[in-house]
């Protein structure tokens, strides 16, 4: 399998502390990798390094590019999108709105299909088609995870970091978004998953990285972590 | 007073209020976008102004050559940019098109066009054209790279600019005034009160513009782009909108909204180099009153200044400034009370 993106002894810091320490980790084309781990372990962080939000040390690597020297836009333009944490949805317009706006980059390249996207998005998510004139702000914890999820699909992305999609959603709903996410995945979209919770994480994704306190501590694949005694006791609230 | 003068001076006061409003909706995008208080708004009025009357006389107006000035410079600092980047070939020919070639074709076409004293309305295209220019390549140069400055460094640099360019302004026009002549002499009756012809065509085009605004920030990708950054930086970032290239774009809009203004008003006084400060003020005075955000609030602030500045010059004319400027402090007072304070520079 052809790897995707590569990140290789990246270490990221805010000012004198360092957040993130010498980590490694590899997505393949098409694969689902999760990074699981606590509350302040470095998750966002990591992501944020990659979207090119904060400088890091080390390499990454995007399809064989150096990100070194590229911008969010580029990134952008090159195929990799972040579904944040905070979401970062334009909340005082429309549902509509923020989803043309994700097609940006191709509205600028003059991609004609852009059109047949949001039909997509739309039938993905109806409820974002119900609401597609309502304001982002106004919608609900799930309805903006989706429309966040949509912005960012609505930029055809071949990689797609997601951090902590199902943060403060009801279970029903983040069955729903992780439905979602294995259902794109069948269309070749490749994934970066960040989340807490590790069950649905490593239900859905191919190769799982356990995160702690800014270091890789355990990776492989989901499968064999989810039966790791030390993911079990710690992650999925088993007794080993 | 009688209601005839009333009438009159209403007259004046929402022409002159017309253009303010212009200026601050200006001002509301520029700040909203890039965090600018753009005090330099003023300079893009009297070029604009200035550039009319030059044209009128058949002569070249002088700022093609700070464009062709800007647009090398710019350029350099585009091309360091990219090769610090390592960017690809494609991009350094694009940035040499956009921010060399562009800017050149301009400066040409209003050296060829100068002399042929073409009709009043190709002229104002032209004056236009040759303002608006410079709006990006200001943002290149002066304000992109302090981008990440917090307010007050870019309120220092934009004061820095608007000195420069008043001195540029100084240099390329001279000392004396010019005015232009009316986009019409026809006189109306309205109701028994005299309407002139030139004070609906402000009002006419004043509208239309802001309605051009409204639709472009509405309707158009472009235009929900510069809305989306100033709502979420982040956000707009995320989804491969640049600050730089939202920058620049507000300042193109800016620009032209300056040169569209000048044009205006030239007909109304006489322009002098340094006379967009004052205006460009008035236009400020209308944005704080939209504390800077609200569009339609800066809008009606504007037509309210020009009308308190035309009521004041009618009966205490020396004082008519003070008594616009005086004005901003009450407001400021009222809404620093009403608006609750939240952290700037996320
Ligand atoms: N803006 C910041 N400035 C300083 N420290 C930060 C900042 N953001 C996060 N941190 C610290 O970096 C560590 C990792 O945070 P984060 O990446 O948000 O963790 P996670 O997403 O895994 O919960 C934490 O210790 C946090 O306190
Ligand atoms: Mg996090």
């Amino acid at each position: 399998m052809t790897t995707q993106l590569a990140v290789d002894n990246v270490s990221i810091r805010y000012g004198k502390v360092e957040a993130v320490h010498r980590i490694s980790l590899a997505v393949g084309m098409g694969q689902i990798v999760t990074v699981i781990g606590p509350n302040g372990a470095g998750k966002t962080t990591l992501l944020s390094a990659i979207m090119g939000l904060l400088p890091f040390h080390g390499e990454i690597r995007f399809e064989g590019q150096s990100l070194a020297n590229a911008s969010i836009e580029d990134r952008v333009e090159n195929g990799l999108c972040l579904v944040p944490e905070r979401r970062e949805l334009f909340a005082e317009m429309s549902v509509a709105d923020n989803l043309q706006l994700g097609a940006f980059c191709r509205y600028r390249r003059r991609d004609r299909t852009i059109r047949a996207s949001l039909d997509d998005v739309y039938a993905l998510f109806p409820r974002l088609a119900e609401r597609r004139e309502q304001l982002a702000g106004t919608l609900s914890g799930g309805e903006r995870q989706m429309l966040a999820l949509g912005r960012a699909l609505m930029s055809k992305p071949r990689l797609l970091m997601l951090d902590e999609p199902s943060l403060g959603l009801a279970p029903r709903i983040v069955k729903e978004i992780f439905h979602t996410i294995a259902a794109l995945q069948a269309t070749g979209v490749s994934i970066l998953l960040v989340e807490q919770n590790a069950r649905v994480a490593l239900q859905v994704a191919d190769t799982g990285y356990v995160l702690e306190t800014g270091e890789l501590v355990l990776s492989g694949p989901s499968a064999e972590l989810a039966h790791n005694p030390r993911v079990a006791q710690s992650y999925l609230g088993q007794s080993a | 007073m009688n209601l005839q003068i009333a009438a009159l001076l209403a007259q004046d006061g929402l022409t002159n209020g017309a253009i303010y409003a212009l200026l601050a909706l200006a001002l509301v995008l520029v700040f909203a976008v890039t965090r600018v208080v753009f005090v330099p708004q003023g300079e893009f009025v009297a070029f604009g102004a200035l550039s009319l009357a030059a044209l009128q006389n058949g002569a070249v107006p002088k700022t093609i050559w700070l464009l062709l000035a800007m647009a090398v410079i710019a350029t350099i600092l585009e091309l360091v940019a990219l090769a610090r980047r390592r960017a690809a070939a494609r991009a350094y020919m694009l940035a040499v098109a956009g921010w060399l070639v562009a800017p050149a074709l301009v400066a040409a076409l209003l050296w060829f066009a100068a002399p042929l004293k073409l009709a009043l309305g190709w002229q104002v295209c032209l004056a236009i054209l040759s303002v608006t220019a410079i709006g990006p390549l200001l943002y290149r140069i002066a304000i992109q790279p302090v981008a990440q400055g917090s307010v007050l460094v870019l309120l220092i640099v934009a004061v820095a600019v608007h000195f420069v360019l008043g001195g540029m302004g100084l240099l390329f026009f001279g000392a004396e005034g010019s005015r232009t002549p009316a986009f019409t002499d026809a006189m109306y009756q309205l109701g028994g009160i005299n309407v002139s012809g030139q004070s609906l065509y402000v009002y006419g085009v004043s509208a239309l513009a802001i309605g051009g605004l409204y639709w472009a920030f509405s309707q158009t990708l472009y235009g929900k782009a510069l809305m989306a950054t100033a709502f979420n930086r982040v956000g707009a970032r995320l989804v491969g909108i640049s600050p730089n290239f939202a920058g620049a774009l507000t300042l193109t809009v800016a620009a032209a909204l300056g040169a569209f203004s000048g044009v205006l008003i030239g007909p109304i006084t006489t322009v002098y180099y340094d006379s967009g400060f004052l205006v460009g003020l008035k236009g400020f005075v209308g944005a704080i009153i939209g504390g800077l955000v609200s569009y339609p609030l800066a809008a009606a602030g504007a037509l309210l200044i020009g009308l308190i500045e035309s009521y004041a010059s009618f009966w205490a004319s020396q004082y008519k400034e003070v008594i616009v400027f005086t004005l901003i402090i009450p407001v400021l007072l009222w809404r620093s009370l009403k608006t609750r304070h939240h952290e700037e520079d996320q």
